[in-house]
């Protein structure tokens, strides 16, 4: 009898370390072992991207669109480009999602769970352009270093979610808050448990405008895992890395936010301009806020041939940071004559508007349509690659497509 | 009490098989827990950060594990040239070799991002290899001009019909 009780005991002793083992493996995977995972050799098939992405970096995941690819009005998953700074997590449990607020502004600190946030806050819906600071780096000269983005880092999503100044007011900050600061879930590259890929944020002023979410639906849908799922902050207009995926904590600051990625020259851009190549002390970059105006001919694609006399209708969308683009222009001489295209107003402030043209050639030959949008301030586009910057960011020259007359 | 005997021999039949198997799912345990308390124990590696990719590979023997074609090192990308391995081994265990590829810098710069990346990326000390990947970065990866707006390339040509 002794012995039976042994060896039941041994047994579920040793179902019991099985189990355990099982959580340990959930919990906390060894680096090889996500990395396999993620570093599936099908990154399309992985995220859900369309085959004509392209992939900047697998380690880590970095893609984006081309033009063509982002002529819906509301940019669909498989367009979206995909920016990480550390490792995608895995196995992320929605139901036991937390979020807190704290930090020295903070009157205490609260934390919600995601149902709670659900609940008790009143949903919004927008659609909010996201672009990603670095985009259009790859015209840079001299180059500036880090993935080398062409034009296709930027979409115009729908996102549902609370406003991060509903829960903010609930919490309840101090008078001296003058920023937020995000933090998440994703890993460091180098597997170093104490550092922080990315950790941004915005001024008190940002956080509280009404389209700034803590998001839990894009385009009506869950957040696909590589954008945020299952909470994301989202600051439309402002470079994308303000928009934190996976985030679980949002700090409340008396101080310009210090994470990961705030310091140093990342995400800055000279106060003053520079000369190219000019070395920029780091006390004179200045953090960029609002994107600059700029405008994508997503259809046709580039390298269209038409037969001489027919007209091109072009179509495609201008965004404008925190402004309205108030026109879009078209030159198919090379910037010499410019004509106005039709331009519809924003669905709501922040989302991307829709533009077209019904464009006729002169004459046989190659072309070059561009696209100039100018935003409500009068600022426009730049026809060259605008002020060079030590880090390649905010070139917002205007977007060409190659078209013959045959 | 033959029928009784039968049934003795029976359950005795079903105990011996049952106490195997509690012994095999202790010793599966055990691994479990060792696992638990080392996971390194497990992946039998010599040389953790090269090896970590090797589940990728299809054919996984060491010839094609670092086969060259073209000119190209095929896992990487990179291009052949003196260094090569000192920067595969050295420059993708965070980050892909496309990171690398991408970018065109000056000595001065490269020497500029390796600080950075040992100030805050936990990147180790290059030693002797610092040179031997700076000479093979600049040599195959060198500075190309674009002026201020380049030409339209790559334009694949098809007819739109309107």
């Amino acid at each position: 009898m002794k012995r039976r009780h042994f060896v039941k005991r041994t047994a579920l002793g040793s179902l019991a370390g099985l189990l355990g083992a099982e959580i340990v493996f959930g919990a906390n995977m060894p680096d090889n072992y996500d990395l396999l995972g993620l570093q599936d050799p099908d990154p399309f098939k992985l995220f859900g991207k369309d085959k004509e992405m392209l992939v900047l970096n697998s380690k880590p995941w970095n893609m984006e669109a081309m033009a063509h690819l982002l002529d819906d009005k509301i940019t669909p998953n498989p367009y979206i480009f995909v920016r990480n700074n550390g490792k995608v997590p895995e196995d992320i449990n929605e139901k036991e999602w937390t979020i807190t607020f704290d930090g020295e502004s903070v009157k205490e600190e609260k934390t919600f769970s995601l149902e709670e946030l659900k609940s008790k806050f009143k949903h919004y819906t927008y659609q909010l352009t996201l672009e990603c600071g670095g985009n259009g780096r790859k015209e840079f000269d001299p180059p500036a270093k880090g993935n080398q983005w062409g034009i296709g880092a930027v979409y115009c999503a729908n996102w549902t979610g609370v406003r991060l100044g509903d829960v903010l007011d609930y919490v309840g900050i101090k008078s001296d808050a003058v920023y937020i600061g995000y933090h998440a879930i994703d890993k460091h590259l180098s597997g170093d448990p104490t550092k922080q890929p990315i950790s941004r944020g915005v001024p008190i002023s940002k956080a509280y405008m009404d389209e700034t979410l803590l998001a839990f639906q894009m385009n009506g849908k869950d957040i696909p895992l590589v954008h945020g799922f299952p909470l994301r902050l989202v600051c439309g207009g402002w470079p994308a890395s303000t928009s934190g995926k996976w985030v679980n904590r949002i700090s409340v600051r008396n101080k310009v936010h210090d994470g990961e990625k705030m310091t140093g020259t990342s995400y800055k851009v000279p106060c003053h301009p520079v000369a190219p190549g000019e070395k920029v002390k780091e006390e004179d970059m200045c953090i960029i806020e609002s994107m600059p105006v700029k405008s994508l001919i997503t259809y046709p694609k580039s390298g269209a041939q038409l037969a001489n006399g027919k007209k091109l209708n072009i179509r495609g969308h201008a965004w404008a940071g925190e402004l309205e683009v108030s026109k879009v222009f078209y030159s198919i001489d090379f910037g010499v004559t410019w004509s106005e295209c039709t331009l519809e107003k924003p669905v709501n402030r922040l989302a991307w508007q829709h533009f077209k043209a019904s464009i006729s050639f002169p004459k046989t030959g190659y072309y070059e349509v561009w696209a100039r949008a100018v935003d409500a301030n009068g600022e426009s586009q730049p026809m060259l690659v605008p002020g060079w910057n030590p880090k390649g960011y905010l070139n917002n020259a205007c977007h060409r497509i190659a078209v013959k007359i045959v | 009490m033959k029928g009784q005997e039968n049934f003795r021999n029976q359950v005795k039949g079903i105990y011996n098989v049952l106490v195997v198997s509690c012994i095999m799912v202790f010793l599966i345990g055990i691994l479990g827990v060792i696992y638990m308390v080392s996971p390194s124990s497990f992946s039998f590696k010599t040389d953790s950060p090269k090896t970590e990719m090797i589940t990728v590979t299809e054919e996984g023997d060491e010839d094609n594990w670092d086969k060259i074609e073209d000119g190209v090192h095929l896992r990487t990308g990179l291009k052949d040239g003196e260094g090569l391995m000192t920067v595969v081994n050295n420059c993708t265990n965070c980050h892909s070799a496309q990171l690398v590829i991408q970018n065109r810098m000056n000595r001065e710069k490269w020497v500029e991002t390796i600080r950075w990346m040992q100030e805050t990326q936990n990147l180790w000390d290059l030693g002797k290899n610092e040179e031997v990947i700076l000479d093979y970065l600049v040599t195959n990866y060198p500075l190309l001009k674009k002026g201020r707006r380049e030409n339209l390339t790559n334009i694949e040509w098809y007819t739109l019909n309107e």
